[in-house]
């Protein structure tokens, strides 16, 4: 059949499936009702005619112009047909309840490592700083440390930042900015064989640790405790596993296992999002509380040190038991 | 249709054939550094203007304004690109100026987590500076993919421009009525065939001295030179269509 012939023929569906791309584009992704629906109807039968056209017009040689427009029907056609699901609501409650907990179940040796170079290096320096105090400055300037000192002094009315009438709202946008981007360069970092997510975690693990035995010293340690206990179930947790998260890429790429280098890459990234979804939600509610309640001088110490001992406790719990005794469902 | 046929159509060697479980090869065409890198220098100059021009009135706010800008520019440093990509079709503004779409490397939508995952990543393709990890990865691999890409498995693909870049005028186009047909003198393989209505296709977007160049390669063909032999070739063109 020549060409001309052959687009004559199927001129009219090619015309009528554009239309009915057009018009599902136009959707935005909310269902058709009624009289589109019925005007709809029927696309995959006709994206599988397109597909057909195609393969014909390709068999029988027919002009590069003819082919490239059935090949963009067709691209059109695949793409709308397998887009993902959109029901937010739905994925959010799933994720949550099941997906999060699970996967840092899943990769638990990356958060043993992580919490091994997070806390053990900080527990590592808090003992050598308790024990020769002017260690310290081997960790932070003298400068730093000052400021460090003004933000927890406990004569202070708003506690954890130099600012003494900040408002809430602008720490919570400091906090958001702040921690989370570090979170997701700890993430980030594990890409170049999790060195770059190791040097975040130490030098984390570093800070914290030499500040909590320097607060021991210089007798801050209500006011910095009760401060970093509130959000630091989240906050700490998050950076913890989002470390891990980068040291899963990182080994991935360095231990491949059967898979090809970038095969276990892929892989490894795939799983790791979990985590990273994870990690942001914790860090919101860490900021939250950080900028709002953390910081008033008003709330008595033993307040936040019992809400604080009780959001550990409440976070490995989650972690530990959530989304257990399901039963496998794949979706 | 087999992989050899589907090749013959790939003239640049610059496109990607991949399968899709109907059986068939779709083309998708990898868009490379200075195509990605405009249209990134396009998304750096919104989310700056955009950033300035928010942070005036969220000033006036005092500090509670101050904490939303940081909000604000949080959300634009990491997200900016996540929201436009999964929301509108794989395009931020950038992409859609210069007709790239960000897919999945199976030409499907993206999701939320290659979207987000692809875009954390940009941290580690800035290395050392200025995205030079990224550039080498993208010449590096066969797809154009930095290591965000790489990672999560995406693609920045060029899309066809919808409307022409130069309005075609009436007289640049023959008309097959007016040309009529004719057979061709001698039996022409299909390769041939197709080579033909391939230059046939393209008439509106040559110059007619470069037409006439191409045609005089074929004046044994064609049996003339010059004008007269264009016209010959596109009248064996139409014959093989089956037009006049």
């Amino acid at each position: 059949m020549k060409q001309r012939a052959f687009e004559e023929r199927h001129a009219a569906r090619w015309s009528a499936f554009s239309e009915q791309v057009a018009a599902i584009d136009a959707l935005s992704g909310r269902r058709p009702l009624g009289d589109e629906r019925d005007r709809l109807a029927g696309f995959p039968d006709a994206y599988r005619m397109i597909c057909r056209d195609l393969a014909v017009a390709i068999e029988r040689r027919y002009s590069p112009g003819l082919v490239d427009r059935l090949n963009r029907l067709a691209l059109d056609g695949h793409r709308i047909l397998y887009a993902h699901d959109t029901n937010l609501a739905r994925r959010m409650r799933r994720f949550f309840a099941r997906d999060f907990p699970r996967a840092v179940r899943r990769d638990w040796r990356a958060v043993a490592i992580a919490s091994l170079l997070f806390y053990g290096v900080g527990g590592l320096i808090a003992a050598l700083v308790a024990s020769s105090p002017e260690l310290v400055y081997s960790v932070m300037g003298a400068a730093e440390l000052r400021a460090f000192e003004a933000m927890y002094d406990p004569s202070a009315e708003h506690i954890g930042s130099d600012r003494a009438a900040a408002s809430d709202v602008q720490m919570f946008g400091y906090y958001i900015m702040n921690n989370i981007g570090i979170a997701f360069r700890a993430y980030a970092g594990g890409l170049l064989l999790g060195l770059g997510s190791a040097l975040i975690l130490v030098f984390n693990g570093l800070s914290l640790g030499a500040l909590s035995a320097h607060v021991g010293h210089i007798g801050f340690e209500e006011t910095f405790f009760s401060f970093v206990i509130g959000h630091g179930a989240f906050e700490l947790t998050a950076i913890v596993l989002s470390g891990a998260a980068g040291l899963r890429l990182g080994g991935s790429i360095v231990a491949p296992g059967a898979r090809t280098r970038l095969a276990s890459l892929q892989h490894a990234a795939a799983e790791s999002m979990s985590i990273v979804w994870g990690v942001f939600a914790m860090l919101v509610i860490a900021a939250v509380v950080e900028a709002f309640w953390s910081s008033k001088g008003s709330v008595p110490a033993e307040v936040k040190l019992g809400v604080g001992a009780g959001c550990w406790v409440l976070v490995f719990a989650y972690l530990l038991f959530a989304g257990r005794g399901d039963a496998e469902t794949r979706t | 249709m087999s992989a050899a046929d589907a090749e013959a159509y790939d003239t640049t060697g610059a496109s990607l054939r991949f399968e899709t479980p109907e059986g068939i090869d779709l083309v998708v065409r990898p868009a490379g550094p200075v195509a990605r890198g405009l249209a990134f220098s396009i998304d750096e100059s919104i989310t700056w203007l955009g950033s300035a021009a928010v942070f005036a009135p969220l000033a006036f706010l005092g500090e509670a304004g101050v904490g939303v800008y940081l909000v604000i520019v949080f959300l634009t440093e990491w997200f900016y690109p996540v929201l436009f990509e999964v929301l509108r079709g794989g395009q931020t503004p950038g992409k859609s100026v210069m007709n790239l779409r960000v897919v999945n490397a199976d030409a499907t939508p993206i999701g939320w987590n290659a979207s987000l995952l692809r875009n954390l990543l940009r941290v580690a393709d800035l290395v050392p500076m200025f995205y030079l990890l990224g550039l080498a990865s993208m010449c590096l691999t066969r797809r154009f993919q930095r290591l965000g890409d790489l990672a999560a498995d995406t693609l920045v693909i060029h899309v066809a421009d919808p409307a022409p870049a130069r309005p075609v005028s009436e007289d640049a186009i023959d008309h097959a009525e007016a040309l009529g047909a004719a057979p061709p003198p001698l039996p022409l393989s299909s390769e041939e065939q197709r080579a033909l209505l391939g230059y046939a296709e393209r008439q509106a977007g040559l110059s007619v001295e470069r037409a006439i160049e191409l045609s005089d390669v074929l004046a044994p063909l064609s049996g003339a030179r010059g004008e007269a032999g264009r016209r010959a070739l596109l009248r064996i063109a139409n014959g093989v269509v089956g037009d006049g």
